[in-house]
């Protein structure tokens, strides 16, 4: 109960918190975050920049409603006019809008663009989307095949917990002071900072969907179709998601981690992952028939 | 139009079937059959709205509670199914079958046994749908959208699922094809297209989206069910199919359906705006191809409920434009509700609270929807809490109260009573203000990441998680409210209806006494200019 109470005050926080671009969901967190690449910044930048002007408009339009709310009751007399058509009104509220949406979608056109340009990547990842669990592999890192290989799923104390009438508490599930509950995996998909990473979805059973906001998009994983998308983050850490498109019972339960490692720390542990060279076999036909997306 | 009226009073002693069963169950009568498709939709309401309350109950704390995942994914696909097919649709198309031939000065439906039949068809497609959560193997637990290969993966309950779908379907078309015949074979002399009352129009257009765009969803319902039955593989990848497909079918149904539910409620609240405005509907000539143009838009945006299935440059970047030209005839349609305010003699009685709460809330559902066309913003929208926030604000606050505001405008007509004003605003600003308390931190909770259609969820979002459920079973149990002031209203009012109900009210339909006979304008009106709805025809 206190805890609502507070809530105005830790609503102000959570704003400046968020400001602050906590990688992770952070409680009363009311805003996107600037993420943790060059991309997710300017997805961000324009979804602010279209939030913005939607304020705009709307402080505008509601205003006027509201004055006429005030001004024109009858209960002050006021006399109804006859008017009820304008030539010019109409033509400048039809322009305007086609300006206003103009400058919203040249900045979306070029981000775009940028977006699905998987070009020049230094690195692939093939994703494969199952019910309820990720496969990631390693195709190539540099030119080389580094053959790693392994599921991720949701970690297990949190999947007991979610059981239900489990009696235990969400709650105790943390790491550090972070509560990671069905936001951890039991093994991350680990990733090096400053690294063009091209990633190539698809999934063996239903659609999935691929989703950590800090890079700034999710891809739909989908049977049958390779789709592709591209990072490059720019700060170490643990970055949370989850699938984001409905497969089935346990779709809440099929988180996504990614650890992001300095390159050279990144490069250590690749070599303590002992490679898995039917994963190679499969894995590596697939490269060259992915076809960029958009 | 003094004409009208006194013939029409001498029609009171009508000639109405005998016997409940009798008359409801054969009737043909428009109004009668508006009467049942309202009450089935006030039904259908508080069905899927109880599923609702299942599921903010089980989202009310992190952790699972109450239901298994399964049945937690059978609530969220039953929920939309039975309040888009059964609630919204229906409640249209009630108010159409009261109203339009009230407004056109036509004496009924122009083909009033299929109206019968059109109506009759839904309580059986709706138990069909409803008798699957008993069915071994459970109900369709693949999401409304029924995106294959998941919506496959399940027991046979999805043939029961297609049949209905298939049963609403043919329901909606007739429904359509009576509506336009009955507008354009119909209308009383002198009431010419341009001069017909803009929710006559705003029925007149959705119905061709409807006639339009059911067989597209009976058709992609149709390959499921013979993917799932008959070995094809229309929809699956192995079998050289493709599950994305189904998605462009589906939506190509789907957004001209989204407007089949916002249409007919643009009507409604360019009708109540002017009325308690007390001065003609501002722009009527462009309110009429507002409505036209988004609903030539709605066939060529559909993509952009698909922007992260992995379309080519060149088609999101289509889609982005094609969807953000959607703004300018739904702007103009807004300032124009706006402007008709402006120098007006304004009073606030129930319906027009509910009319202005729609423009508001209507509007925050339009500027979501402006975000969301953003093709680079929404690969961090879509399928969030932020989508769901988005198409409840122009459901519930748009579509929903618009429903309302039209059973409060139009009550004192169809029963001959008023209904309580103390009590309508109630109704009202309990569900207003639990209406932003239900959906308004569902934008905080999917820009925070949350996804959509997940039974549990992290610590972070149990707050704003908390204070949507909160305001859902606030909302909820307000609409027991709506049921009260409708009830007293019907049965125990003694605050008889004038004629014209409210002051600035203007149309045919205020031309025939309250309550409205059985039958009306058996003789066509004599059609007065100045008694139209918008009140100036030249513009």
């Amino acid at each position: 109960m206190r805890r609502v109470l507070a809530a105005p005050a830790v609503v102000v926080l959570g704003l400046v918190a968020s400001a602050a671009a906590s990688a992770n969901p952070q409680p009363w967190q009311l805003n996107m975050t600037p993420g943790a690449s060059q991309t997710s910044r300017e997805v961000y930048d324009i979804h602010m920049l279209v939030l913005w002007i939607c304020v705009a408009i709307g402080v505008a339009v509601f205003g006027v409603m509201f004055v006429a709310m005030f001004r024109f009751r009858k209960s002050k007399g006021a006399v109804p006019a006859t008017w009820s058509h304008s030539t010019k009104l109409e033509a400048i509220w039809t322009i305007i809008p086609v300006l206003i949406l103009i400058a919203c979608a040249w900045p979306a056109t070029n981000l775009l663009i940028r977006m699905a340009d998987t070009s020049a990547s230094e690195m692939t990842i093939k994703i494969t989307g199952y019910q309820w669990k990720w496969r990631y592999e390693y195709v190539d890192y540099f030119g080389k095949q580094p053959g790693i290989n392994f599921v991720s799923s949701l970690e297990s104390q949190a999947n007991r917990t979610r059981q239900l009438g489990s009696g235990m508490d969400p709650r105790d599930i943390k790491v550090g002071d972070q509560a990671t509950y069905l936001l951890d995996v039991d093994k991350p998909l680990v990733l090096p900072v400053g690294v063009k990473v091209r990633f190539i979805i698809t999934a063996d059973d239903v659609i999935h969907s691929w989703w950590v906001p800090s890079l700034g998009w999710k891809q739909d994983a989908i049977p049958g179709i390779i789709n592709s998308a591209w990072t490059r983050i720019d700060e170490p850490g643990i970055y949370r998601g989850q699938c984001a498109e409905l497969c089935g019972r346990d779709h809440g339960f099929m988180p996504i981690v990614i650890k992001a490692l300095p390159k050279a720390e990144f490069e250590q542990w690749m070599t303590t992952q002992a490679p898995a060279p039917a994963a190679v076999a499969t894995a590596t036909p697939l490269a060259p028939t992915t076809a960029p997306q958009g | 139009m003094a004409h009208a009226a006194v013939h029409d009073t001498h029609d009171t002693h009508d000639h109405k079937p005998q016997g409940f069963l009798h008359r409801w169950l054969f009737t043909t009568n428009h109004k009668d059959i508006g009467t049942l498709y309202l009450v089935f939709a006030l039904v259908m309401f508080f069905t899927g709205g109880s599923m609702a309350m299942i599921i903010r109950a089980e989202l009310f704390e992190p952790g699972m509670q109450l239901v298994q995942p399964e049945f937690f994914n059978q609530m969220t696909t039953i929920h939309a199914l039975i309040m888009i097919f059964g609630a919204v649709m229906p409640a249209f198309v009630g108010l159409g079958n009261w109203m339009i031939p009230m407004q056109i000065g036509a004496p009924d439906m122009a083909l009033p046994r299929m109206n019968n039949w059109s109506f009759w068809i839904l309580p059986f497609a709706f138990l069909l749908l409803l008798s699957t959560l008993f069915m071994p193997g459970a109900g369709p637990q693949g999401g409304w959208t029924l995106y294959p290969p998941l919506s496959l993966q399940g027991g046979n309950s999805i043939a029961f699922v297609i049949l209905a779908i298939h049963m609403m379907g043919i329901s909606s078309i007739m429904g359509a094809i009576n509506i336009i015949a009955t507008i354009l074979n119909m209308r009383a002399p002198g009431m010419d297209l341009l001069k017909m009352p803009i929710f006559s129009w705003s029925w007149l257009i959705t119905a061709f989206l409807l006639i339009a765009v059911m067989p597209v969803l009976a058709g992609a319902v149709t390959m499921l069910l013979t993917d799932k039955y008959f070995g094809t593989s229309f929809f699956n990848a192995a079998g050289g199919g493709d599950p994305v497909m189904f998605q462009h079918i589906f939506w190509f149904f789907g957004h001209p359906e989204v407007y089949i539910m916002i249409l007919p409620a643009f009507g409604i609240v360019s009708e109540i705006i002017p009325t308690f405005s007390r001065k003609p509907l501002f722009g009527y000539q462009a309110m009429v191809y507002a409505l036209a143009s988004i609903a030539f838009l709605s066939f060529i945006v559909w993509a952009h409920h698909m922007f992260t299935v992995g379309m080519p440059l060149g088609g999101e970047i289509y889609f982005m434009y094609a969807t953000m030209l959607i703004a300018i005839p739904t702007g103009v349609k807004v300032f124009n509700w706006v402007t008709t305010m402006w120098e007006g003699s304004l009073t606030f009685e129930t319906p027009m609270l509910f009319a202005i709460a729609f423009v508001i809330l209507f509007t925050i559902g339009g500027f979501s929807g402006l975000m969301l066309a953003i093709v680079p913003a929404d690969f961090q929208y879509q399928d969030t809490y932020f989508v769901v926030a988005h198409f409840h604000y122009v459901l519930v606050t748009g579509a929903i109260f618009a429903i309302m505001a039209a059973a409060y405008y139009w009550l004192p007509k169809w029963s001959g009573n008023m209904y309580s004003e103390r009590w309508g605003k109630i109704h009202f600003w309990m569900s207003v203000i639990s209406v932003n308390v239900l959906f308004f931190p569902q934008h905080f909770l999917g820009l925070a990441g949350m996804p959509r259609r997940i039974p549990d969820y992290n610590i972070a979002f149990a707050d704003f998680n908390m204070i949507s459920s909160i305001g859902g079973f606030w909302f909820g149990a307000s609409q027991l409210l709506f049921v009260g002031v409708i009830v007293h209203a019907v049965f125990f009012s003694k605050n008889r209806a004038t004629m014209q109900v409210w002051e600035g009210a203007r149309g045919l339909e205020w031309t025939v006494p309250s309550p409205a006979p059985y039958h009306t304008f058996s003789v066509p009106p004599v059609i007065d200019d100045s008694m139209l709805a918008h009140g100036d025809v030249t513009h």
